[in-house]
């Protein structure tokens, strides 16, 4: 086995989200509900093994993009989307994708943790199942386990596992829905806002776990704490008005950002 | 700096720091004025009045580092108020030790009493401390300003107080070497000179902080210097 030191594995990932190629790319990307645009010509890359943090405030698109990211917005009526947003190289816009498929490369976590209402097993094996990923049940087991180990959850629910998922503290059920996400083997995860509805200690369990998933996953996360996109982000793009203000390296961004609507939003001022 | 927090009260707490600053810079400057003034005229009530304000000053440092601790540990500050806050930490540990070295100065007046001050290194040692004050006065009003450009002119011209010090430190060499009786006193003005050359230096770091305040970048290049004193008298010619 080849063991590094935390910090040879975080020079190494830095490395690679410095040489590596964008994981998704948008370009041009205006979003319209009805008659009102939502985001105005969006160019924001994320690069691979990173995590991108997306502030900004309310109703700035910071969301909206979000989901442009796996065509959440497609389940909203009225919307319309422009521009081109691809995955590697797949325009995920294209006709011939498949939007079910494209889901299971790019998963979401939400603001509120929404654990089926089913066992913790179930909830984890769900995905797996419809997409084929597991040949019997030996196979599941394995895969349950370890999405669950890779959240951080399976010592605590390893004896319970055939519990409902609902009985979860809300903390524990975040990580659990993080591990619903990471079972379908996805490349890209969207978090929208996933610690807002959580106390300090359990948003410190998913802030070690985005940290740590940023491995193996490239990690973009809707905040409204500019405190947590300063802890678990790596970049920081600032949205206002629909527009982007500004994509910066997140240590550059909570110290000396080049706009000054990016200041007098995270300094807490008013413009 | 036109914009204002949405908590009014974090504005007041930023007001407070920079308002405890500007006091701690009057009183060092008045420290390190009437050490010298204390030590040309021989005037040991005077340095008795510096000793004691120095316990003054010490307090105000602290009282700035825990107020600048709790606004840390409260508003989390981000950006330029992060920057504003630790550029507070610094310049209240730099005024500190400014007021240290007139203090240090004014404990000297005692010990040169005896033999008083020859009115030729007096003069020198004013010239040097007019210098000195003028560039810890000016830094004062950079701060309250915040200009970015008026600390970059600060911080270059401490080389002028650099090379007043070396002037006068080869001054003090030359009487020591006319009379040894003048040892002990050119001694003690050695120390003092050295004292005023620092507060020049520190008057350089809050400069040099200022800038880093405002633009939230380094001033670029080395700083400076024309400070020869420690490679003089090595060679007797």
């Amino acid at each position: 086995m080849n063991m590094m030191s935390e910090a040879a594995v975080e020079k190494a990932l830095d490395q690679k989200m410095n040489d590596s190629s964008y994981k998704m790319i948008g370009k041009d990307v205006s979003v319209y509900y009805g008659e009102k645009r939502a985001l105005f010509d969006v160019n924001l890359n994320v690069r691979e093994n990173t995590v991108t943090a997306l502030i900004g405030p309310s109703g700035c698109g910071k969301s909206t993009f979000l989901r442009c990211l796996n065509r959440m917005n497609d389940t909203i009526e009225n919307c319309r989307v422009t521009g081109r947003i691809t995955l590697d190289a797949d325009d995920i816009y294209d006709q011939n994708i498949d939007v079910v498929e494209l889901r299971a490369r790019v998963g979401m976590v939400f603001q509120k943790p929404n654990p089926f209402p089913k066992s913790i097993y179930e909830n984890i094996s769900y995905g797996p199942r419809i997409h084929g990923l597991a040949r019997n049940k030996a196979d599941m087991d394995q895969i349950v386990e370890a999405s669950l180990q890779r959240a951080g959850l399976w010592t605590e629910v390893k004896d319970r596992l055939h519990e409902s998922g609902t009985g979860l503290s809300g903390g524990q059920q975040q990580r659990l829905c993080i591990a619903r996400a990471v079972a379908v083997s996805p490349e890209v995860i969207l978090m929208d806002e996933p610690c807002s509805a959580l106390d300090p200690i359990a948003t410190a369990k998913v802030e070690e776990l985005i940290h740590e998933l940023r491995a193996n996953y490239t990690i973009v996360i809707v905040t409204h704490s500019m405190q947590q996109a300063a802890r678990v982000s790596q970049r920081t793009a600032m949205f206002h008005l629909g527009q982007l203000v500004e994509e910066n390296d997140t240590d550059k961004m909570f110290t000396n950002p080049d706009d000054q609507r990016t200041q007098d939003y995270i300094m807490g001022r008013f413009g | 700096m036109a914009s204002t927090h949405i908590l009014s009260a974090y504005d007041d707490e930023l007001k407070y720091l920079s308002r405890r600053i500007s006091e701690m810079g009057g009183l060092a400057e008045q420290m390190c004025a009437d050490a010298v003034r204390a030590l040309v005229n021989s005037d040991s009530a005077l340095a008795q009045k510096v000793i004691s304000d120095d316990v003054i000053l010490d307090h105000a440092e602290r009282e700035i580092q825990d107020k600048a601790i709790v606004t840390i540990a409260r508003r989390q500050p981000m950006a330029a108020d992060l920057r504003e806050i630790v550029g507070t930490l610094r310049i209240a540990a730099d005024l500190e030790r400014v007021g240290d070295l007139g203090k240090n100065t004014a404990k000297r007046v005692i010990a040169v009493q005896g033999t008083g001050v020859p009115r030729k290194l007096a003069r020198g040692i004013e010239h040097l401390s007019d210098l000195a004050l003028v560039q810890l006065k000016e830094v004062l009003d950079v701060y309250a300003s915040r200009s970015a450009e008026k600390a970059e002119a600060i911080r270059i011209r401490d080389e002028e107080i650099d090379a007043m010090y070396t002037s006068l430190f080869r001054e003090l060499l030359t009487y020591m070497m006319e009379d040894p009786r003048n040892i002990t006193t050119c001694t003690h003005l050695l120390f003092c000179a050295k004292n005023i050359e620092r507060i020049g230096d520190h008057a350089t770091n809050i400069a040099e902080t200022i800038y880093y305040m405002t633009t939230g970048a380094q001033p670029e290049g080395e700083r400076p210097k024309d400070d020869t004193s420690n490679t003089l008298g090595a060679i007797t010619e």
